[in-house]
């Protein structure tokens, strides 16, 4: 009876953290990791951590101490995961038009980390409820953790940090501004044409001092064109550099100007797009958090 | 693993002469051959003209 009791709730605990990692994986426009190969990688992995969380509580009351190390062994698998996401993405990174850029990338990388030990959590908990107090106990534990894991770790957006408006965009000479913002040089008069017929542009202005030093952080700039660019499109091709959308920052007031030439010319969507772009955690800064930065801020 | 050069004048393109040595330079006879000529560079290099504004384009791949 004891044994069924162990076994259930391994069993129990391996299905839920699983289930867990099934639902952890989202499979929205960035289209990853939603090719099937990668997503069955990451289930087999997810597989593997509910494994070592849902056996931990019944080792512990069987008194088999040292199987608790094996938790130890799961750090080190799961930074393998962190460092294959980031090398794969990173080498294919060349080939897309708009790069994601290294901060998203390791943000990308962290996150898939991340979510297997969750996975452990949520097994172990799962189990170690069934154990104690019974199977729907064990159930309603899992799911309670899981819904606490996906509303914890559900970043910021940019629209959380700054307010997105369609802006004006103009030329002087070869220079060309988003408002006041200058972006870049263009020396090509063909160039200036099809920015002038095409382009779109949007000012981000950052809510307060913390979104300002996230806004100035090159990085998240750079995951913003990408997004950007893969919901709208870019009109660019591999010889045409030009066409990078670039997000150029003010530093007088910490606003950023972005001009784009994008397939799809609704600026509307263009607005969407950029608010719904995820604050990278590597640009995540809090300078009002601190007396020097509150009193700076005043 | 590719090495490309970035942030580097790679050529100029100029019709006064004046002014750009020390790197590729290319001569033209009026602005409309400087289009051209800086066009078709910045397609085989990758890389942007810029008008420094006297004359003269610069190719930088970014």
């Amino acid at each position: 009876m004891a044994l069924n009791l162990e076994l259930t709730a391994i069993v129990g605990g391996v299905a839920v953290g699983t289930l867990a990692r099934y639902l952890m994986l989202r499979r929205d426009f960035r289209q990853y990791p939603s090719y099937p190969h990668a997503a069955v990688n990451h289930l087999a992995l997810g597989f593997v951590a509910a494994m070592m969380g849902a056996v931990a509580v019944p080792a512990i009351i069987a008194k088999e101490y040292t199987a608790v190390t094996f938790l130890a062994l799961a750090a080190t698998q799961f930074r393998e995961v962190r460092r294959m996401e980031r090398e794969m993405l990173q080498a294919l990174d060349g080939s897309i038009l708009v790069a994601r850029g290294k901060d998203y990338i390791e943000g990308i990388s962290r996150t898939f980390e991340a979510r297997n030990y969750l996975v452990i959590l949520i097994s172990l908990v799962t189990s170690g409820a069934m154990l104690i107090y019974g199977h729907v106990a064990g159930l309603i534990a899992g799911a309670a953790t899981l819904a606490a894991a996906k509303t914890l770790m559900r970043g910021k957006l940019v629209r959380d940090i700054a307010r997105v408006r369609p802006a004006a965009f103009s030329f002087k000479g070869p220079n060309v501004f988003v408002e006041e913002i200058h972006i870049m040089n263009l020396g090509l008069a063909e160039v200036r044409e099809v920015y002038s017929q095409r382009a779109r542009a949007v000012i981000l202005e950052p809510l307060d001092d913390t979104a300002r030093e996230i806004l100035a952080n090159a990085g998240q700039r750079q995951a913003i064109a990408h997004d950007a660019a893969a919901l709208l499109g870019v009109h660019r091709e591999v010889d045409t550099a030009e066409f990078t959308p670039l997000l150029r920052r003010d530093p007088d007031t910490g606003r950023v100007g972005m001009l784009i030439v994008p397939i799809e010319p609704d600026v509307k969507c263009l607005v969407t797009a950029v608010e719904n772009v995820p604050v990278l955690e590597s640009a995540a800064v809090n300078p009002l958090a601190s007396r020097a930065g509150r009193c700076a801020a005043d | 693993m590719e090495i490309s050069v970035t942030k580097v004048i790679l050529a100029a393109v100029t019709t006064t002469g004046e002014n750009v040595s020390g790197l590729p330079v290319f001569y033209a006879k009026n602005q409309e051959e400087q289009e051209w000529i800086a066009k078709t560079l910045s397609r085989v290099l990758e890389a942007i003209a810029h008008d420094l504004g006297n004359g003269t384009y610069i190719l930088v791949r970014h």
